[in-house]
């Protein structure tokens, strides 16, 4: 392409967006508020995403060992549990060691004064992969020879809630975008055949006279593709402002206190070429989808 | 060496700039027969009216020539394209052999007549310096070279069809082809629109004129071919002559 033909191209498609100011403005309109929807329930789902991921790393199961057990047997039952589906790693813990951060956590005097290290046991923190399968590995930790019944402990289902969160979080996120991507594409691409049929006269002559079809196709990409990058740089202001807003409303609520949701100055990169890509690609598929049959013959 | 400034000529050898029709038929989607057998061969640098009533079948042979329409049977073959075998990436490299005429003469009013022909030139990837030298020189052919920054509406029939006629003629095709250019012309600016073409063709394009004025044909001394119902029923020298 010569530079000449590439400067008109883009002089065409800049005229051709306000030829239709109105309909430009209102597809950007549209493309954006897709754009956000999208974003902000793909966000939404990260965070739970996150959230379940430091939950994971940070929750462990407790088992017990047998008191009757020596040194060799105790390693031998940390070592069986290791080898257990979806155990990432095992941590042992004395009985000492458990005394001491009992006694940080309980600063009660009377407490501290009546603990003796035989109340506590030699156990291991068990951390796992998968918090989805927490109770069937707490069942597998059970059955290692040296914890038995009834030595395990497990925090209840806290993880529950998450996973549900995630789980729709990124189910809806991923129906809205499939739906929005396809609204935004229509509108772009309704807006495009506005001016294609305002261009049909010249369309006609650049045929007549022998313009290959990508030449006269290429104003209306380029139409398309400045809808789809105004949309997406226009969207990716609002998101950051709603997503700013969303986490300073979590911070301030009482009841939300232990989420802590990703700031957005350490994701605004892959946001901001998720954005970009998106509102490319709805831009030019739009223009692509206006001018298909416009094309023929 | 037919056009003093020779833009975008490729040369090719001799017989490629011929148009050549054998028995070709073309039957409409709906069943109307507008061409039954038709074999005609018109040379380089050839003058020809092609005549006859109205629905014999003339406008169908242009939309042959340019490859809007494909025919139902038989061979086509304009400037070295096969227009049966053609592809569609080559579609446009016929189209800019030939220079199209037609009697609404199809300039975009929004443009001036230098733009319309500036972009007609841009279209197929002329570069802005060709531009300023061609334009000047097309319009001074057709003699609007006072008219360039006027738009078409400010023109009267004759000097749009002028326009049309420049713009056809910019890309310094081989083959003109005028679809009843003067239909919507007076009688005089007929005769003038004609000796333009004719001009033309003496500097050494093809030039093929559909028309069905018997007079206006007749004041040139030059082929005529004359169909009927989809078939030719005469071709020689004067609309009378056959
Ligand atoms: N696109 C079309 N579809 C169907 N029939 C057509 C079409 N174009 C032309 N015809 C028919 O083909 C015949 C020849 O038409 P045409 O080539 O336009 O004749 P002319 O130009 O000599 O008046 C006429 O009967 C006309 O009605
Ligand atoms: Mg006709």
């Amino acid at each position: 392409m010569h530079r000449h033909d590439f400067s008109y191209f883009m002089h065409e498609g800049v005229s051709n967006l306000f030829s239709h100011g109105f309909m430009s403005f209102a597809a950007i309109g549209i493309t954006v508020a897709c754009l956000l929807i999208m974003g902000t329930f793909s966000l939404v789902a990260y965070n739970a995403e996150m959230l379940l991921q430091t939950l994971e790393s940070e929750y462990e199961i407790l088992a017990f060992v047998d008191e009757n057990y020596n040194d060799a047997q105790t390693k031998a039952v940390g070592e069986a549990i290791r080898k257990l589906n979806n155990v990432k790693s095992v941590e042992f813990i004395t009985r000492e060691d458990a005394m001491a951060s009992f006694e940080e956590r309980n600063l009660d005097d009377y407490m501290r004064r009546n603990i003796i290290p035989s109340m506590f046991r030699d156990r291991y923190a068990v951390y796992v992969n998968d918090l989805k399968l927490v109770r069937q590995t707490a069942r597998d930790v059970e059955s290692v020879e040296g914890i038995g019944d009834g030595n395990v402990r497990v925090d209840e289902d806290i993880a529950g809630g998450f996973i549900l969160v995630r789980n729709v979080a990124s189910a809806v996120s991923l129906a809205l975008i499939a739906i929005l991507l396809v609204v935004s594409v229509f509108i772009i691409s309704n807006t495009i055949r506005l001016t294609t049929f305002d261009r049909r006269d010249e369309i006609a002559i650049m045929k007549m006279v022998g313009a290959t079809n990508w030449f006269i196709r290429w104003p209306f990409v380029y139409e398309g593709f400045l809808l789809g990058l105004l949309s997406s740089l226009i969207a990716f202001g609002l998101q950051w402002l709603v997503y700013a807003s969303m986490v300073k409303s979590i911070a301030a609520a009482d009841t939300l206190q232990f989420l802590r949701a990703v700031p957005f100055s350490s994701i605004w990169k892959p946001v901001a070429l998720s954005f970009g890509a998106a509102g490319i690609l709805i831009g030019v598929g739009g223009s692509l989808t206006a001018i298909r049959k416009f094309l023929q013959v | 060496m037919r056009d003093k400034q020779g833009f975008f000529r490729e040369e090719k050898e001799g017989g490629a700039r011929v148009i050549r029709l054998k028995d070709v038929e073309k039957e409409y989607e709906n069943g109307t027969y507008a061409l039954r057998g038709i074999t005609l061969t018109i040379e380089d640098g050839e003058f020809v009216f092609l005549v006859g009533p109205s629905g014999s079948g003339k406008s169908t042979i242009i939309k042959l020539l340019t490859g809007e329409i494909l025919p139902s049977s038989g061979r086509v073959v304009v400037n070295g394209f096969s227009l049966t075998k053609i592809s569609d990436r080559q579609i446009p490299l016929l189209r800019r052999s030939i220079g199209v005429i037609f009697q609404d003469f199809r300039l975009i009013e929004k443009k001036t007549v230098y733009e319309n022909l500036s972009f007609a030139m841009r279209a197929v990837g002329a570069t802005p310096r060709t531009i300023k030298n061609r334009i000047p020189y097309v319009l001074k052919l057709v003699g609007l070279e006072e008219k360039a920054d006027q738009y078409p509406h400010e023109l009267s029939g004759g000097e749009q069809q002028r326009v049309a006629i420049a713009r056809a003629l910019v890309n310094n095709p081989y083959t003109i082809i005028a679809d009843e250019p003067t239909g919507n012309l007076d009688p005089a600016r007929s005769l003038e629109i004609m000796r333009l073409l004719g001009r033309i063709n003496e500097l050494g394009t093809t030039v093929v004129v559909v028309t069905h004025e018997r007079d206006l044909v007749n004041r040139f001394h030059k082929r005529v071919v004359l169909l009927e119902q989809g078939l030719i029923t005469g071709d020689g020298v004067g609309y009378d002559a056959k």
